[in-house]
């Protein structure tokens, strides 16, 4: 007989395992370890809300603290999802509300949320502690002040990026006078303005408070007094940064952030006036994170603050920046990690007066050895310099490039741009996530498949030229769980050619392609444990669509749950299309 | 994460790394690759070969494009989505190439492109909303220990709140979402609409006196069916209260401040 480990300690042994996989592995080795890791798993993250429904998590976990869902595809951030697709957390909410009274900590991506979601988180969970909702929609500040209200334990309330029905800044009054465990506050994405009373009280009687990011409507003037009620804040995101010049505005804000000695990310900046930026001068050096997206500062102002920078490792920015800018950084900011380059005026289509191209990108991946994640729009792009960015950049896991205009060419060699992305997945051996654009033939696909072995999630616009394109990646790409393509001729054969390999991957999403309505109830057939959804927008009528038809918008994911029962009417199933499946 | 275990038949290119990076190499290898994949079903026979030999042009536009692609970017798509990318430019100015009718493209997050559509970019501009910035932030000192509002808007032309609002039509199931900041008038507005829902929409019961009113100022004539009268359909917007009011009543800055989103309602 075996000599096995206690359960208490193989439980402590567990615990040193953080990552899912890891955890994932081990429930593996046999039914003893599934069990303990079953009952001491405190951690569960959902890529896809419709993979599984929320009893059978809860059955097999039944001890979760913490729980991240994700809902709508990618694609969704970029309006091609329609509304009403689904995505909503309610049903998870409610079964997690009888079945996890100690659930502490709910992350929430692309997910519809009503005000009847947070108002039963906030009467459920009696230690509730963080609540991330990341992109997400559906809930109004009253929802907020529910929250507010009863979250006796909160720390964390953060509401990035997601669509607020705004009706008052009331709710932030609701949390009690003798609430003051606040550790990080988001509120970036509201437009209205809060009590400034109320949030000054609140900053000034939570100690504890590390992260705070205001909106908009909160005034320059202000963010002082905030400040000295707050020296220990690492994060900080300030509102408007416009005012007239005044000496003692300006001379107060700088002694309050001279205070600040543990600050190390800065974002907000709205309407930046440049006459303001030198009294953020004396954190700078502390700096890690830089969030500059949202402002309209330029040159030479944007450079001088940027460059102040040592330490920066993260850095998002407009295309204000310009070459000249990015230079600048690599000069400066030896340490980058990650940088961001947003296009400020993405519907150009003139004669463009800033000049950010593929310089600036080519200079940070020379001067920056830790330059690990790039995300880059820009107008021009060329073969030379992608090999340089590959060659220069080995240890890239994150390349995103947009090139505005679709299908550019290189605009040196007018030639596709399949030998630039190529070696950038070539030399890159870690990439994990990438992202197309620019003139691409089938060929690119062929070193994708070739090479990007270790990729995980691949984005495809306007590029290939046959279903080629699509088979290469589908059944080169070890790695792949998210791909995403639009506008692309893809069709039927690629797609249940490699039929067995959407199984192994989280989601498909295929729009503007080439795939026939037949193809889908032919994949839905032969993989049953697929969910294959057409969105169609333009009929009413289902029955009479012919097999040939096109589909508009195609998502597939693999499922334990079986179709899901939330689809709008311009969802269809193919299960439902394909009564003689076998159960 | 979740496990995911890699399975299936993995097919792989039984070639030398070198060759991949070989630009100049002939698309006739890509050929044999093509037919010697085994794919389960016929590969397309001419049409994909052909379309794999054919020699890039310099420059591509619509017109390179294999025929039942381009069909994809027809007109009626890039009308009918027009409205959803929110852009600036009329429908009137649509040209396949122009990445700026495309909707979802560039791929810019839709909270990245309100704060965007909000920037105030001329200097001009700023010395304005420096003053106007100014003077509330007096007043707000001043106010310190009072209630706060809503719908923050001292800019001039400037508004905080998120410019995207939904739009839903009876007897259409899919709710659009309208880019109001970008137009300047209930006209400008109309049109869109019609244009997104491809119907002509109109009213006889809109008396939008504002309207009226506007359009004698500006010499502007009312153009729009949809608010002037025919089709029994008429537009209606629901505000800050949770009402639902009809469009064209007040002046259009007010309606900005207040429309929540927007519904065309059947009248018959």
């Amino acid at each position: 007989m075996a000599y096995s480990f206690p359960e208490e300690v193989l439980e402590h042994v567990f615990s040193f395992l953080h990552s899912d996989r890891d955890r994932n592995a081990v429930s593996l080795v046999c039914k003893s370890w599934y069990e303990i890791d079953r009952w001491s798993r405190r951690r569960v993250f959902i890529g896809n809300c419709y993979a599984i429904s929320p009893r059978a998590v809860i059955r097999r976990f039944p001890e979760v603290r913490s729980i991240k869902i994700k809902g709508k595809p990618h694609f969704a951030d970029f309006n091609l999802v329609p509304d009403g697709w689904g995505g909503y957390v309610f049903p998870w909410i409610t079964a997690m509300a009888s079945s996890y009274p100690w659930l502490e900590e709910i992350h929430l991506k692309r997910m519809v949320v009503t005000n009847a979601c947070l108002e039963l988180i906030a009467k459920s969970f009696k230690n509730f502690r963080v609540l991330v909702l990341s992109t997400c929609e559906g809930f109004s500040t009253d929802g907020l002040a529910s929250i507010a209200a009863n979250c006796r334990n909160l720390r964390e309330l953060d509401l990035r990026d997601s669509e607020v029905d705004d009706l008052s800044g009331h709710w932030l009054s609701h949390f009690p006078d003798s609430y003051t465990s606040l550790v990080s506050l988001n509120i970036s994405c509201l437009g209205s303005e809060v009590s400034f009373s109320a949030l000054e009280r609140l900053v000034s009687r939570c100690p504890n408070l590390r992260s705070l990011s205001l909106n908009q409507a909160v005034p320059i003037d202000r963010i002082a007094c905030l400040l000295r009620q707050a020296p220990q804040l690492i994060e900080l995101g300030t509102g408007a940064y416009n005012a007239e010049l005044r000496p003692d505005v300006f001379s107060s804000l700088s002694g309050a952030f001279s205070c600040l000695k543990e600050l190390r990310s800065l974002s907000g900046f709205w309407d930046a006036v440049p006459a303001y930026i030198p009294a953020v001068y004396s954190v700078c050096s502390g700096i890690t994170s830089l969030n500059l997206s949202y402002t309209t500062m330029q040159n030479p102002d944007l450079t001088k603050l940027v460059s102040q920078c040592p330490n920066l490792q993260q850095l998002w920015v407009l295309d204000y920046i310009e070459d000249c800018g990015l230079e600048a950084v690599a000069a400066s900011c030896k340490d980058l990690r990650e940088l961001r380059v947003f296009p400020s005026d993405p519907y150009e289509e003139d004669e463009f007066d800033i000049a950010l191209t593929e310089r600036g990108l080519v200079s940070v991946s020379e001067g920056c050895t830790n330059l690990q994640s790039v995300l880059y729009f820009c107008h021009q792009m060329s073969n030379a310099a992608l090999i340089s960015i590959a060659q220069n950049r080995p240890n890239l896991t994150r390349f995103r490039l947009c090139i505005i205009e679709p299908r550019s060419p290189d605009y040196l060699t007018l030639q596709p741009l399949d030998a630039g992305f190529g070696a950038i997945v070539e030399h890159c051996k870690g990439l994990r996530r990438l992202s197309l654009s620019g003139l691409l033939t089938d060929r690119v696909f062929e070193y994708i498949g070739t090479h990007a072995k270790k990729l995980e999630m691949l984005s495809v616009a306007f590029a290939g030229e046959s279903d080629l394109g699509l088979h290469l990646v589908l059944s080169g790409c070890e790695s792949l769980r998210k791909l995403e393509i639009r506008d692309c001729p893809f069709g039927d054969k690629a797609l249940l050619a490699n039929a067995e390999k959407l199984e192994t991957m989280r989601s498909l999403w295929m729009s503007s392609c080439s795939v026939s309505f037949g193809a889908c109830k032919l994949l839905c057939r032969r993989m049953p444990r697929l969910n294959v959804e057409v969105i169609d927008e333009t009929s009413e009528v289902a029955e009479s669509r012919p097999e040939s038809f096109t589909v508009q918008k195609l998502y597939i994911y693999r499922s334990v749950a079986g179709p899901r029962l939330d689809m709008p009417d311009y969802v269809l199933s193919m299960e439902e299309e394909s009564p003689d499946l076998i159960g | 994460m979740q496990s995911d275990p890699v399975s299936g038949s993995i097919s792989t290119l039984s070639r030398e790394d070198d060759a991949a990076m070989s630009s100049e190499d002939s698309s006739s290898t890509l050929a044999d690759c093509d037919l010697g994949l085994g794919l389960s079903l016929a590969v397309g026979d001419e049409a994909a070969c052909s379309e794999v030999l054919r020699p890039i042009p310099k420059i591509i536009t619509a017109e390179n494009l294999p025929h039942r692609f381009r069909s994809s970017l027809g007109t009626s798509t890039l009308r009918r989505v027009n409205g959803i990318a929110g852009i600036k430019r009329t429908a009137d100015t649509v040209t396949p190439n122009a990445s700026s009718q495309v909707v979802g493209w560039p791929p810019v997050r839709a909270y990245r492109m309100n704060s965007l559509s909000n920037l105030v970019k001329s200097t001009a501009n700023k010395e304005v909303t420096s003053k106007s910035m100014q003077n509330n932030a007096t007043n707000s000192a001043r106010k310190m220990d009072s209630d706060c509002y809503k719908g923050f808007n001292h800019k001039q032309g400037l508004l905080l709140k998120s410019s995207y609002v939904k739009v839903n039509m009876d007897g259409v199931a899919i709710g659009r979402k309208v880019n109001l900041t970008s137009h300047d008038c209930y006209q400008k507005l109309a049109c869109t609409l019609e244009k997104m829902f491809n119907v002509p929409i109109g009213s006889s019961v809109i008396t939008g006196s504002s309207i009226v009113e506007y359009a004698s100022l500006s010499g502007e004539t009312i153009s729009s069916k949809l608010l002037d009268g025919s089709t029994g359909y008429i537009l209606t917007y629901e505000d800050k209260d949770g009402d639902w009011m009809l469009v064209g009543d007040v002046p259009w800055r007010m309606f900005l401040n207040s429309v929540r989103r927007l519904r065309i309602m059947r009248t018959c």
